[in-house]
């Protein structure tokens, strides 16, 4: 047994054979509990160490050769694993009250087995054919073939796969960069490559216009997916590059490049935010803020900023979680998601309304919900070497909260004398109340993560160490 | 040499060499290319354009040629027409009148083909230097993969009919691919490119017959 078979190939083969499942319920619980089963595994079974169960030795080998290149998860990477498999989940087990079961149990466990395959894969710049793959395979995702798809998911699908091309020349002209370090223009020309590569590849200002264009067209819920799954990757597979050239790690070039590019997301997210009126939209600018944050982290000093950055991935997978399946149970009760449409929601769908509003604070860094203390941490280490950086960080964050309030008042603004008459299933309430209390525990106990997130950091061998 | 000049012809006109056949071949490609690859843009039967397409697919193999060996260059070549096939055979099954391409993007030919000749000044231009960054890939190497993902751009910029979409991404992918096979020679990457191109094609269909659809869903 290998690590990348039971973390790669294992989930897209039992994505494949879940495409023939109708049953949502059925669906969602084995493939949330498949998910969950991974993540507890990649946590409590060490890779490249023999266990004994009986009589029976077992070991998981750390590498699998394919057509003359390696597959390699090292033990280091298990616990990053078990965050990616078991945030996975969390949307798995969502998806049955989402009523969106049929297409994001299978084709999220095919995108998540290749993205995975994204980070393990030697050498390291090929992750970008693997997150072409798992582009291409989001399109069938985010449309049905029986309704005409929108422009949003035309433009991801050309902006993702521009990416591609960067990123490959990037990584061969970086090594050419490591081969003659002292020629300047050769460097000049891979870090435009590459920043253009990740520029298209994260959604950087101004790529992101598909963003919110997704939001609007297809189903919160697996829109939330995409935004979580695919930024986080990213920035852990931009980090890698950072890892491995010592030159790209120690230019002040980049570091500015990252902190500007990360107050341009967190200032554009959050202003935009705040004039929107469609609800899905307020979300898209959200998690761009939220890719804002993390290039933030990555711009400070790695000591600091990789253990925010793994502090970021929490709580971004569970506040777009909530966020997505609060949108998508508004969503079932109304025309549209704008303002108009949605007045007075709350007393159709308060529980949701509730999600919508929590998820929506805690990535506006509010006090004891989930993106509190790693926004804390990263506004406090940012102001250390930037005060005007973590001036226009904080209005970023005055954007988004104007968002919520803003959200908040429309959905409470029913005409006097308006009866409840609330439309929630049970199972929605139950997920949408889950998610709800784990947003307030992490952000009232964030210590308890730091169990999975402690050893995270290990995985790179130059940066937080 | 000037490093503007073409080898090729730099051989033949100051040294009397004759030109070797395989650097014929591939200047006869990018001839090709830039035929097909204009003719994609301006070409509104469907069935032209699938046709372009195969062809542009052949002159991309004879430049991988070029620096792979037949077996992994001719993926590229099998890959392209298979995506080809499968984007002809979804758009003879759909009826014309709910893809009519739209009337917003520019529709004249002489702004097509002035567009065209724009995008041919600048790969012109940038040949050489690019050349010399792809640790000299060879100048028709270099100038049909850069006319390549010039046109490709060209077309994604000025359309956003579905099948001219994927036939611009699958164009700026043949370009990259064609130049990247200078430079990497893996397996696993030719394999990988050539599912993506089939994937493209794929997808590209998929979103074709959505587009087609009336808009509602089966009980």
């Amino acid at each position: 047994m290998t690590a990348p078979t039971l973390w790669i190939v294992a989930p897209i083969a039992v994505a494949i054979l879940l495409l023939f499942i109708t049953n949502q319920r059925a669906l969602s619980l084995l493939g949330g509990s498949f998910a969950i089963a991974l993540a507890l595994i990649a946590q409590f079974v060490p890779i490249e160490e023999a266990i004994r169960v009986g009589t029976f030795s077992l070991k998981i080998d750390s590498s699998l050769t394919v057509l003359g290149r390696v597959l390699l998860i090292p033990a280091e990477e298990g616990p990053l694993l078990a965050l990616i498999y078991g945030a996975a989940a969390l949307w798995f087990f969502g998806a049955d009250a989402s009523g969106t079961a049929t297409r994001i149990v299978p084709f999220g466990l095919m995108i998540t087995g290749l993205m995975v395959a994204s980070i393990a894969v030697e050498p390291f710049l090929y992750a970008a054919l693997f997150i072409e793959t798992a582009i291409l395979i989001a399109i069938p995702l985010l449309t049905s073939i029986y309704r005409p798809p929108g422009r949003g998911v035309v433009r991801f699908l050309i902006y993702q796969t521009l990416a591609m091309p960067f990123i490959l020349l990037a990584g061969w002209l970086l090594a050419g960069v490591e081969a003659s370090p002292g020629d300047l223009a050769l460097a000049a020309q891979s870090t435009a490559m590459l920043g253009m590569g990740f520029a298209f590849l994260l959604a950087i200002f101004p790529l992101y216009n598909w963003v919110p264009m997704l939001m609007e067209e297809t189903s919160p819920f697996i829109a939330g997916f995409l935004l979580w799954i695919l930024p986080t990757i990213t920035i852990i597979f931009g980090a890698g590059f950072l890892d491995r050239y010592s030159w790209l790690r120690d230019s002040p070039q980049i570091v500015i490049a990252l902190r500007s590019a990360g107050l341009l997301m967190v200032v554009t997210g959050g202003l935009w935010a705040a004039f929107q009126s469609h609800l899905g939209r307020i979300m898209a600018y959200g998690s761009v803020a939220e890719t804002g944050f993390s290039l933030l982290a990555l711009s400070l000093d790695p000591k600091l900023g990789i253990p925010i950055l793994f502090l970021l991935i929490p709580a971004r997978a569970l506040g777009l979680a909530v966020w997505s399946l609060s949108l998508t149970v508004i969503q079932q009760n109304v025309e549209t998601m704008r303002f108009a449409a949605t007045q007075g929601m709350l007393r159709i769908t308060p529980v949701a309304g509730a999600g919508m509003v929590i998820a929506a604070l805690s990535t506006s860094a509010f006090p004891l919900l989930a993106g509190f203390p790693a926004r804390l941490a990263l506004w406090e280490s940012l102001a250390r070497v930037s005060i005007s950086g973590a001036l226009w960080m904080g209005i970023g964050i005055i954007g988004l909260l104007t968002s919520v309030f803003r959200s908040l008042a429309v959905i409470s603004m029913a005409e006097e004398y308006t009866t409840w008459e609330v439309r929630e299933s049970p199972t929605q309430v139950f997920m949408l109340g889950v998610g709800v209390i784990g947003l307030f525990l992490l952000g009232l106990f964030p210590q308890t993560i730091q169990y999975f997130l402690s050893n995270l950091p290990a995985m790179f061998q130059h940066l937080g160490r | 040499m000037d490093p503007a000049f073409p080898r090729p012809l730099y051989l033949l006109l100051y040294t009397g060499s004759s030109l070797s056949m395989t650097v014929t071949f591939a200047w006869i490609s990018v001839a090709v290319i830039l035929l097909t690859s204009a003719g994609l843009l301006l070409a509104r039967d469907w069935r032209w354009t699938m046709s372009l397409l195969a062809i542009q697919y052949v002159a991309m193999f004879v430049l991988a040629l070029q620096h792979w060996p037949l077996g992994m260059a001719s993926v590229k070549v099998v890959a392209g027409w298979m995506a080809a096939a499968i984007l002809g055979m979804t758009r003879s099954g759909l009826s014309d009148e709910n893809l009519a391409e739209e009337n917003t993007w520019p529709r004249g030919r002489l702004f097509r083909i002035c567009a065209a000749l724009i995008v041919l000044m600048i790969v012109v231009g940038v040949t050489p230097s690019v050349d010399t960054i792809m640790a000299d890939a060879g100048f028709a190497v270099t100038t049909g993969s850069l006319l390549l993902i010039g046109m490709g751009l060209l077309h994604l910029g000025i359309t956003t009919h579905i099948l001219r979409v994927t036939i611009g991404l699958m164009t700026v992918l043949s370009g990259f691919e064609t130049i990247y096979s200078a430079v990497e020679g893996s397996v696993l990457v030719a394999a990988l490119l050539a599912v993506i191109t089939l994937g493209l094609a794929l997808v590209g269909s998929y979103l074709l017959i959505a587009s087609n659809s009336k808009g509602t869903e089966p009980a």
